[in-house]
């Protein structure tokens, strides 16, 4: 049951994005299509996973005093592994998510886990929390991604269902903002009632 | 007239905040008052250039050098880190007025990710060491440029009638994404 509630506190009570409003930096900039902020969700997901157990189970080891430099690097190396695999094996969402895989980094939900979680607790709790973050921001970006690719070009997944050009300031920037603040708004009033 | 170019174009054009996704989350954080957010912005520009440079200089003359190309966002990370601890510090040591104005905004620097993304942004736009801290300069300026100008709004709007669940993060997010509207008519100033 414990562990249950680890996995699931993610997706709704505890979402990184819509309520612990964590990391918005590539929430904004991924989300141009449903695809995009789905890969940005699976590449932080592994991260969140790795470091996590890794950090659990070195919590003995690392000294209270330097403990954030720690887990820096240890996410670092997480971050590193995942630029050159998906430099390798997706090329094209590579290129598109560009800047944002090295900016993993310094997400906040990652080191915040780290230390609110997994420096606390057993490898196991450690691993769940970090799946099931990982999924709560992989799922609220694809839903994100895909208002976004529905409102501003007129398609889903890459498949067109109008003809013509979609509301264009969608994809961009503003309607970037305009739609995160729409979702956490709502969010806030189904906390509410 | 490059030098221009490149800083018309960080602070208005491709302003960071604002067309780039970079910082947000600083940019939502300390928007409240006018006068944190000119503080943050002080402490964000000081740290960017500074950065820059750095950062510059390990690149060019250790990572490539060794060919260890890829070592990239661990060491930047870590040197970042360790620079605004060492700011922090020195800060402290010499001039306590000013310690004391940017002094708690520095923690937070580490994981601004203005920062860590100007110094790879220089590296992948080939700037050279000028050029670089030119353009974390003038980035920074963006950066405090977007932030001062949602911190005036959000003063003005403290009293406002907003529905319960638009308040805070909601309204500020759907500010901002005007204010990237409005930006984006600089679009095509600088070819």
């Amino acid at each position: 049951m414990n562990q249950l509630q680890n996995f699931t506190k993610g997706f709704i009570k505890e979402n990184p994005i819509l309520v612990l409003v964590l990391g918005t930096c590539p929430t904004l900039a991924t989300t141009s299509s449903a695809l995009n902020g789905l890969g940005m969700g699976v590449a932080t997901t592994f991260v969140l996973i790795g470091s996590n157990v890794v950090i659990a189970l070195l919590s003995g080891v690392i000294p209270d005093k330097v403990r954030i430099p720690a887990f820096i690097v240890i996410i670092a190396s997480f971050v590193t592994i995942v630029d050159l695999v998906m430099q390798a094996y997706v090329p094209s969402l590579y290129e598109t998510l560009g800047i944002f895989i090295p900016l993993i980094v310094v997400n906040c939900i990652v080191l915040g886990r780290a230390e609110a979680f997994a420096s606390k607790n057993s490898v196991l709790s450690s691993f769940w929390d970090g799946l099931g973050m990982g999924l709560g921001f992989t799922i609220a970006l694809g839903i994100m991604g895909a208002i976004r690719e529905i409102l501003g070009s007129g398609s889903i997944f890459g498949f067109k269902f109008i003809s013509g050009d979609g509301i264009l300031v969608f994809i961009l920037a503003p309607g970037a903002f305009i739609v995160l603040g729409y979702m956490i708004a709502l969010v806030n009033r189904l906390k509410k009632a | 007239m490059e030098y221009i170019l490149i800083v018309i174009s960080a602070v208005f054009i491709n302003n960071v905040v604002l067309a780039q996704y970079l910082g947000v989350c600083p940019f939502l954080g300390v928007s409240n008052k006018v006068n944190t957010a000119l503080g943050m912005s002080g402490a964000v520009t000081f740290v960017i250039v500074l950065a820059t440079m750095v950062t510059y200089l390990i690149q060019t003359y250790i990572l490539e050098k060794l060919g260890i190309g890829f070592m990239q966002t661990i060491t930047f990370i870590l040197v970042i880190a360790a620079l605004v601890q060492m700011v922090e510090i020195i800060l402290k040591k010499i001039s306590q007025p000013l310690y004391q104005a940017l002094g708690i905004f520095l923690p937070l620097i580490t994981t601004n990710c203005a920062v860590l993304g100007v110094a790879i942004l220089v590296i992948k736009k080939d700037y050279n060491l000028l050029e670089g801290v030119v353009y974390g300069a003038s980035t920074a300026i963006g950066f405090g440029l977007a932030l001062i100008i949602l911190a005036g709004i959000r003063e003005q709007l403290e009293l406002a009638d907003v529905p319960k669940g638009m308040k805070g993060v909601p309204l500020s997010l759907v500010i901002a994404g005007i204010l990237a509207l409005a930006f984006m008519g600089f679009t095509g100033i600088v070819k």
